[in-house]
């Protein structure tokens, strides 16, 4: 059976009693969008996370829904970097390729690094699907893989044969190839398939047939590497477990972990209600969807007729007395930018999540970037400072969600997380914090009407009270005309007008004392070079470092959440290095802002690909400036 | 409530201390005076109301109350007001619009409003005139008006309001004149007594851009004359003789005027108002003088749950239940370590 579907380029690394020592891999399945490639991917990383690996995840798909099948442009992707060493990203290099079909490996194969494998559905390689996918002739026949290990098998015949027995059709049946393939590689790296065949159980509850279909195909998968005689010899690895710090573990998505934070931070700040304003948009939906799930901790989630609306119902929210919270990508917060400049104005708490993707306009819905600072930063009319903070992974989403609702009921103000398309999927092993131990940040509501005028502030926080509808005593009128620095009725008054914009300035800035001083990541802090960013680019940064470092340069990495107010210290550390390299995923936003605030000559590496940052990328430019250093 | 020992509000307890800035005889000042006297009558407590508006003339109504209010941004006062609403449902929230600010930019806000049914009470104060920004079109400006914008004469049709918000789905609808000072109290109070999206057009006239544009059945000479005063359960009656009626026409399905008496019409012939009729309050809603009347009162009211109280029953019950614990332990864990 298997000779007739199945044959091989590869020489064969041995069986289970032969498995080739790894320190750490990279996995892509690719396939259709329909091919099930993200939910092969997920399952992968869960076995992974079980066996003790250490890992990285890169979900990229296409923003069509069902792109016609075969195309390149339809193709879905989910990659895995687990490993027994400190992941910290997806990866650079690809060590094994699944591709369902040709356009999957078209798209991918310029991923994969030399010597590495492809596992290739050869029953797919049809004269039409290699024509959809652009090739002249079959990439299995010609020599265009020649400097790879092939491992081409007709999965979908093998697929066929597992559930034989269950008399799906043909076409049911090739549903389940992705659980053939994800089969296939849990044996390669010896990686149980139990909490799969569980999670399929569960998931076609009722549906026994599916469920007996898909773990049949998943067990048929698993065993062929096992049984499978040469010349088609599976090669299989070992990858030992990380040194993870003890404790209890799962896997979470910056998705997960941002809607928990959120959580999270309403309880530690006592108020009882969030209200979630938000409107459907990729890469944001996620978080919508999540917190939907969420209405007994608190949560209400209101989907809005539009983005200005979600912000609106947000900051009405909060203007009773809840946590008002909206969510959305840059097109969407462009929407919104009127709403939050009254926010800014009327001084009332709002954390605004940002899930950047590719742009500007509607740009690149399903891929990562971090052109937004400058949004979230500047982009209102006049003078309108907020907050701005963003998450380094996706596990930091947890702290940075607290971070924000700390911070918006503590200033009263408009709170930014720049979050991206990757850390909103990209999945990590995390080490589930201890609730208990957390602090709180309790907000107290002005209840007392002696003395109260809405916009006397606090003498540390320049905050005004938080005064809710519904407190005798307490009535007033707020609004966006430009209010008296104290009473907060309508004020045209020049000197008022001037006050009020430094006092608004001035609360923003005051939060740099609130927050910790600006630390280095890895290295010295001073030296020749400082490899300075935000956000998730987080892992590539800090393994381009780590690496320049293990061979002997001196560079450190800095990385900062907090990008406005900037760490009240940033000035005096950066001004520490000789040179302040700046990679971003824009063209160079954090670079600007850092050179206008400490004018110093800080560079840019700047790439707008709609990917992350290949850490080789960041590693060859710290070793070009140190060089040009020494040979200046 | 005369034996109360709390001591009741007037009118002017619901005033702010702020100068009123309209400009002299804008019909605005009737309305606030009217919302003050409906506050005052219904003895509901100044903190628990909440005055939510756009922008433009009318928008600037908080301010004059000693109420909350919010003073937002250009149209979006009813999304402001249904997070408000959703945070405390126990609120009474009015929001007070425009007919540029509701019908023109936050157009989409008022629709959304109105079929979710959410528990506020929009007071739309419609002046068919942008008077603010000095005088352009508005959605509701008669076609031919004369403005800044439309030296020639507008082109475009206006929107009836009323109609709109029963074309949404909007299940309490009425209208009013802002001098009409008793009539427009007491529609008020149907429209806080209403649970649900109650939707009030108010026609206002703006003394300074678009003076008299209602006088066709506003002015004291012809208001009797040229405003049905619709009543729940009693028969579509106009006129200073109420010796005018609305019938049916079978034919058409159309309204149709006609004198009870004169060519064998008879009184029972005239349509009794049954406010729970969209269809009937639709036509209501569409007729215009000369050959109609101007139907006033609550044209529409059919209530039913509300947006605020379906979306918190479906929070609370399960407070008690799962934590955030039990979701972070609740997926799949694994143990690193003894």
């Amino acid at each position: 059976m298997t000779d007739q579907h199945s044959k091989t380029k590869t020489n064969g690394a041995g069986g289970p009693a032969m498995r080739e020592v790894r320190d750490s891999v990279v996995v892509r399945f690719a396939g259709d969008s329909g091919d099930g490639m993200q939910l092969a991917g997920t399952q992968f990383t869960m076995e992974n996370a079980l066996a003790g690996s250490d890992l990285a995840t890169f979900p990229d798909y296409p923003a069509e829904i069902r792109a016609p099948a075969g195309t390149t442009y339809g193709v879905s992707s989910f990659q895995i970097h687990f490993g027994a060493v400190d992941v910290k990203t997806a990866g650079d290099e690809l060590d094994v390729l699944v591709a369902l079909n040709p356009a999957a490996l078209k798209v991918n194969l310029r991923d994969l690094r030399i010597g590495g494998t492809v596992v290739a559905d050869s029953g797919s390689f049809t004269a039409r699907n290699l024509a959809k996918a652009e090739y002249e002739g079959s990439p299995l026949e010609d020599d265009t893989l020649a400097p790879y290990q092939v491992i081409q098998l007709d999965i979908g015949q093998l697929t066929r044969n597992a559930v034989e027995h269950l008399g799906l059709s043909s076409r049911d049946a090739l549903r389940s190839r992705n659980m053939w393939a994800l089969g296939l590689l849990l044996w390669m790296f010896d990686r149980d398939k139990q909490a799969t065949v569980d999670w399929l159980r569960a998931k076609f509850k009722g549906v026994e047939s599916a469920a007996d279909a898909a773990v049949a195909t998943l067990s048929a998968g698993h065993a062929f590497g096992e049984t499978v005689e040469m010349p088609t010899k599976i090669p299989g690895y070992t990858v030992s477990r990380a040194e993870l710090k003890p404790g209890l573990y799962r896997t979470v998505s910056g998705s997960d972990a941002l809607a928990w934070g959120l959580v999270s931070g309403l309880k530690s700040s006592g108020i009882s209600r969030m209200v979630f304003a938000s409107y459907p948009i990729t890469p944001a939906s996620p978080l919508l969807h999540l917190l939907a799930r969420m209405k007994e901790l608190g949560v209400v989630t209101f989907q809005a007729e539009d983005e200005i609306a979600a912000a609106c119902a947000a900051i009405g929210a909060s203007y009773a007395g809840s946590l008002g919270v909206t969510s959305s990508s840059g097109p969407g917060i462009a929407l919104k930018t009127e709403a939050i400049g009254l926010a800014v104005a009327t001084e009332l708490p709002l954390v605004i999540v940002n899930s950047q993707r590719g742009g500007p306009s509607t740009g690149l819905p399903t891929k990562t970037e971090q052109g937004d600072l400058f949004q979230a930063v500047y982009g209102r009319n006049s003078d309108a400072p907020v907050a701005v903070i963003a998450p380094a992974t996706p596990a930091d989403c947890f702290h940075v969600a607290r971070e924000a609702v700390r911070l918006a009921t503590r200033y009263m103000t408009p709170v930014f997380i720049l979050t991206d398309a990757y850390l909103a999927s990209a999945a990590e092993p995390w080490l589930i914090p201890d609730l208990t131990t957390l602090d709180d940040y309790p907000v107290e509501m002005r209840r007392d009407p002696d003395g109260f005028q809405p916009y006397t502030r606090d003498g540390s926080t320049l905050a005004r009270p938080w005064a809710v509808p519904g407190t005798p005593g307490l009535e007033h009128r707020i609004g966006g005309i430009e209010r008296d620095s104290a009473t907060g009725n309508i004020s045209y008054d020049p000197d008022n007008h001037h006050e009020m914009t430094r006092l608004r300035a001035q609360k923003i800035a005051g939060i740099a004392a609130d927050i910790p001083e600006q630390s280095v990541e890895l290295g010295p802090e001073e030296g020749p070079l400082a490899v300075v960013g935000w956000g998730s680019t987080y892992g590539s940064l800090f393994k381009a470092v780590e690496r320049s470092r293990a061979k002997g340069m001196d560079v450190s990495h800095i990385h900062l959440r907090h990008l406005s107010p900037f760490p009240r210290n940033l000035g005096d550390l950066l001004g520490r290095f000789e040179r302040v390299l700046v990679p971003e995923l824009n063209a160079g936003q954090l670079l600007a802002m850092l050179r206008s605030t400490y004018l110093i000559p800080a560079e840019g590496l700047n790439r707008v690909a709609g990917r992350p940052f290949r850490i080789s990328d960041i590693e060859a430019t710290i070793v070009r400036l140190l060089e040009t250093e020494r040979t200046a | 409530m005369s034996h109360s020992v709390l001591p009741q509000l007037k009118p002017k307890d619901f005033a702010s201390d702020q100068e009123v800035r309209w400009c002299p005889g804008c019909g605005d000042y009737a309305i606030l005076k009217a919302i003050q006297k409906t506050l005052s009558e219904l003895e509901v407590p100044r903190e628990n109301s909440v005055f939510i508006s756009g922008i433009g003339c009318s928008s600037r109504f908080p301010y004059y109350m000693a109420t909350y209010g919010f003073h937002t941004i250009h149209g979006r006062a009813p999304a402001v007001a249904t997070g408000t609403k959703l945070a405390n449902p126990d609120l009474d929230v009015w929001v007070i619009t425009g007919d540029g600010d509701g019908l023109s930019i936050g157009g989409n806000h008022l629709v959304h409003a109105l079929r979710r049914n959410i528990d506020l009470n929009i007071i739309l104060f419609n002046n068919e005139i942008y008077g603010l920004t000095k005088g352009q079109v508005s959605p509701t400006s008669k076609r031919g008006t004369l403005s800044p914008t439309t030296p020639r004469g507008s082109v475009a049709n206006p929107i009836s309001p009323a109609t709109m918000a029963l074309g949404v789905g909007a299940r309490f609808v009425a209208r009013s004149v802002d001098i009409n000072q008793a009539h427009l109290v007491e529609v008020l109070k149907q429209a806080h007594a209403n649970a649900g999206t109650s939707f009030v057009e108010i026609f206002q006239n703006c003394i300074v851009f678009n003076d008299a544009t209602f006088a066709d059945f506003t002015d004291k000479a012809v208001a009797k004359e040229n405003q049905l005063l619709v009543e729940d359960g009693k028969p579509l009656l106009f006129g200073a003789e109420r010796d005018r009626g609305l019938r049916l026409d079978p034919a058409t399905w159309t309204l149709e005027v006609v004198r009870p008496g004169e060519n064998g019409v008879r009184s029972e012939d005239v349509l009794v108002h049954d406010e729970t009729n969209r269809t009937v309050a639709t036509m209501l809603a569409g007729l215009e003088p000369p050959e109609f009347p101007m139907a006033l009162g609550v044209l529409y009211r059919d209530p039913a749950a509300t947006f605020d109280q379906q979306v918190l029953a479906q929070v609370e019950p399960e407070s008690e239940g799962r934590g955030l614990a039990d979701l972070l332990y609740g997926g799949r864990t694994w143990k690193v370590g003894d």
